[in-house]
């Protein structure tokens, strides 16, 4: 986190780069930093420092982190994409089916392809029909989720290929999940397209005031349109990699995430209103949700009061952060 | 004065009223009496002071001094909701209306009728409404929903919500802007019937024709203060444009005209037409010339600007830049053209405010700046600073937020973005809007100076003198069209004064004649 949150070059919020004014901007890293010594030394016993344990966190937030550093560019660019989850599961079933019938190279194709097909319809809707990326999206959940559940009347599909499994996931790289490898790749490709691309500039100004880039000559529809693929896209990733590891695709995988994405990139610092984003942000905001779980189950509470617990966490986090309003 | 009211028939009496913003002293001792059952006009130019008394009328605004009354009794708490219980309504430009209601459901909005079973009554409503509108003559139906109302029956409408909650002193502010000649007819004849009745009504509008047509008496103010208030009578047109325009003194009389050579003709427009306006606009822009717009609000001098840089659709007629016909459908291909538009509403089109200085200023030009897809710091910083240098921008450093800067730093943050852009033609949009004094002279000295580099340049503005600092030549608009173009020289004294600012003065009168003048006959 050395540099990217506080850079004002272009992005958070352009603020003094020292002194207390923006220590909003640092909630999140202290948050994070916080709630692991708590979880460090409370959970000590339970093996909450055990590698394999740490490493597990890492297993399971790889998925919403990936589509979190996507949120942020949509969130950046001023628009929202609620179809990522059902997406997802959409995007294992036809790489899955497409793997059992063609083989490996199909599969990932196919897998893909879902992504660019949704992305591209999202951001037709969005850009070129006026409908509002809420909407769009949120029709988008219910038909992906339907024709997933239509295409297999709702059975899972084997994957066998362990190729497959060993590169989306499945396996570990010298002990080290290849997952995480998966979240460093496009984490930082991710950062380095926000901050450093003329696109990313683009995006930011997009959502920062839509008129204001327009009259910059900014392409603000084209912006959106390709913001939305790459949701899509991630979306799809993110799903392949649910296969993988499951060995299998099925329409549930992904269900719900849209939620968890959206929140860890709002913990990190992306404004919900555009212009303000950071891909480490939402990294580590995934990382906390991911941590949270982790550390109330191994607590022993019940899922009911783990529910409760994430909630309140997630509240307070917000509130103290700076991209709130 | 003849027909003076006696005291017990006003329907408010201001005496003495000022208002203090910060140091800014938008209303100075200003009495102003409205009598009961007449229509009484309140004119000035923009920052006159007019909407201010408007305000404080209104509830919006309390004044720093002076006392108000309201039928009688002192109008002692200044809020919103104290004006209405006193009796006073203001018809807003179709704000208050809710277009996915019926007129008779926005009519009794938050006083419904109720049946005794306590539930909203609509059929009942509908009927009193009907009665309300028969009445007055006005012919709505009150179960049609508002959305399918035209402008004048939405204009109606929102007045007789008004007089529903027994409204006895009405303000109108512009309120024939949206309505066609049928319309303002109507309203005018709906208007003398209420007068009729005894509600004292207060009239503001930048139509003189219209004034002469249904005002009583009309009050001038000019710069805050109250210049006269007399029967309609009394006040031929040439004399109240008198009254308004007055003299005065601005901070524009220290800039430098110095002669430039004109080059060949850069900017050529034919007959070109806007979605509604320009309508058949034809205009040449030499290098080295400034051009300015002049017209009142609503006369479409920001739609020409809108349309040659590609924001609004171009309906027909021809661009020509250094003599070859373009095309622009959008702000990109405006830039690609050397077009540069300095917008009019600077926090909302013209920076992104949470953004810093560099990224805003480099936006237009960020991929000239990069190094392939990235975007290089090096040379956006380096870009950025010589532009700071150069219009001397007021900033902590280029990285902080535009919001932190003053108003006439941000403009020249816009400014600095778009001479970024190397444009060979610049147009700018009210480049002084709520920007101190001496930062406007700054701005329009700049302006100067672009011109003597051979750049052609566009100058819309409301502010007269401005106007006349900073243009060779005037256009004067009218709905969308030019009623005159002529060269600023036409506007001095025949028998100069010495004084620099006299003479600013001299051009200001003579151009806010021609430009009344110009609306009077429309």
């Amino acid at each position: 986190m050395s540099n990217a949150p506080a850079s004002p070059k272009g992005a958070v919020a352009a603020a003094p780069r020292f002194g207390l004014g923006n220590w909003r901007q640092y909630v999140i890293y202290v948050g994070f930093v916080a709630i692991f010594l708590i979880f460090a030394a409370t959970l000590y016993d339970k093996g909450f420092l055990d590698p394999n344990n740490l490493l597990n966190i890492g297993r399971q937030t790889a998925m919403i982190a990936i589509m979190a550093v996507a949120m942020t560019f949509v969130l950046s660019a001023g628009e929202i994409d609620l179809s990522i989850g059902m997406v997802a599961g959409l995007a294992s079933l036809t790489t899955a089916m497409a793997m059992d019938a063609w083989g490996l190279p199909a599969g990932v194709l196919a897998g893909l392809a879902t992504g660019l097909v949704v992305g591209v319809v999202n951001g037709t809707l969005t850009t070129r029909v006026g409908i509002p990326s809420f909407l769009t999206t949120l029709a988008m959940m219910g038909i992906a989720r339907g024709v997933a559940m239509w295409a297999t009347q709702t059975k899972s599909v084997p994957i066998l290929d362990d190729n497959y499994i060993a590169v989306f996931g499945g396996k570990d790289f010298f002990h080290f999940p290849v997952l995480l490898i998966w979240m460093v790749v496009v984490a930082v490709a991710g950062h380095v397209v926000l901050r450093k691309t003329t696109f990313g500039r683009r995006v930011l100004a997009t959502g920062g005031s839509e008129t204001a880039a327009r009259y910059s000559g900014v392409d603000t529809a084209s912006i959106k349109m390709r913001v939305l693929v790459i949701s899509s896209m991630a979306a799809c990733l993110a799903g392949m990699l649910y296969a993988g590891r499951l060995h299998s695709g099925r329409f549930q995988l992904g269900e719900g995430d849209e939620l968890s994405v959206i929140a860890a990139a709002v913990l990190g610092g992306t404004s919900l209103f555009g212009g303000a984003g950071t891909v480490v942000g939402s990294i580590v905001g995934a990382l906390m949700i991911g941590l949270i779980n982790n550390g109330l189950l191994l607590m022993g509470l019940e899922y009911s009061e783990q529910l409760i617990a994430r909630g309140v966490i997630i509240i307070l986090a917000v509130a103290l952060s700076p991209s709130r309003k | 004065m003849n027909a003076q009211p006696v005291a017990d028939d006003y329907a408010v009496r201001m005496a003495g009223v000022s208002k203090q913003f910060g140091g800014v002293r938008a209303l100075d001792d200003v009495s102003f009496d409205v009598a009961k059952g007449e229509i009484h006009a309140l004119l000035g130019e923009n920052g006159a002071g007019k909407s201010t008394i408007l305000k404080i009328l209104n509830g919006v605004h309390a004044p720093s001094a002076g006392t108000i009354e309201v039928l009688g009794a002192p109008l002692t708490e200044h809020t919103p909701d104290a004006s209405r219980r006193a009796g006073i309504g203001m018809i807003f430009q179709e704000m208050s209306l809710i277009s996915t209601l019926t007129v008779a459901q926005n009519i009794f909005l938050n006083h419904e009728i109720k049946t005794r079973a306590g539930f909203i009554d609509d059929k009942s409503a509908a009927a009193r409404a009907r009665g309300l509108f028969a009445d007055l003559g006005v012919d709505i139906n009150p179960s049609a929903l508002v959305g399918d109302l035209s402008a004048g029956q939405r204009q109606l409408t929102e007045i007789v919500k008004a007089i529903s909650q027994k409204v006895r002193v009405l303000i109108l502010d512009e309120p024939t802007t949206a309505l066609s000649g049928g319309e303002v007819g109507k309203l005018f004849a709906f208007l003398r019937r209420l007068k009729s009745e005894g509600v004292a009504i207060v009239y503001v509008s930048h139509r003189m024709e219209e004034i002469t047509q249904i005002a009583d008496r009309a009050t001038i103010l000019r710069d805050g203060r109250h210049v006269v208030t007399a029967p309609l009578s009394d006040l031929p047109l040439e004399t109240m444009i008198e009254y308004i325009v007055g003299r005065r003194s601005r901070g524009f009389s220290d800039v430098v005209r110095s002669q430039v050579a004109l080059g060949k003709p850069l900017l050529e427009v034919r007959n070109l037409c806007g979605p509604a306006k320009p309508d058949n606009l034809n205009l040449i822009v030499r290098a080295g010339e400034i051009v300015g717009i002049a017209g009142l609000l609503g006369s479409g001098r920001s739609a020409v600007a809108r349309v040659l840089f590609g924001i609004d659709p171009r309906r027909s007629g021809e661009i020509l830049i250094n003599g070859a016909p373009v095309q622009i459908a959008n702000p990109r291909d405006a830039i690609a053209n050397g077009i540069a538009l300095i917008p009019e509403d600077r926090l909302r089109q013209g920076v992104i405010v949470e953004h810093s200085v560099e990224t805003n200023a480099s936006l237009p030009i960020i991929d000239r700046l990069a190094n392939a897809f990235f975007v290089s710091d090096t040379n956006a910083d380096a870009a950025v600073d010589t532009q700071i240098a150069a219009l001397r921008i007021k900033t902590a450093s280029r990285d902080a937020a535009v919001r932190t800067l003053s108003g006439g730093n941000q403009q020249k943050v816009v400014i600095a973005k778009w001479l970024l852009t190397e444009p060979q033609i610049l147009i700018l949009d009210e480049p002084t809007a709520g920007i101190d004094i001496g930062s406007k002279a700054e701005i329009i000295a700049l302006v100067r100076d672009l011109a003597k580099s051979g750049k052609a340049i566009i100058v819309i503005s409301s502010e007269l003198s401005e106007l006349l600092t900073a243009a060779d030549r005037l256009l004067i608009m009218v709905d969308g069209r030019v009623a005159r173009d002529c060269p600023r020289s036409e506007f001095d004294d025949p028998d100069p004064s010495d004084d620099e600012g006299a003479r600013l003065q001299y051009a200001e009168r003579q151009l806010s004649k021609v430009l009344q003048q110009a609306h009077a006959h429309v």
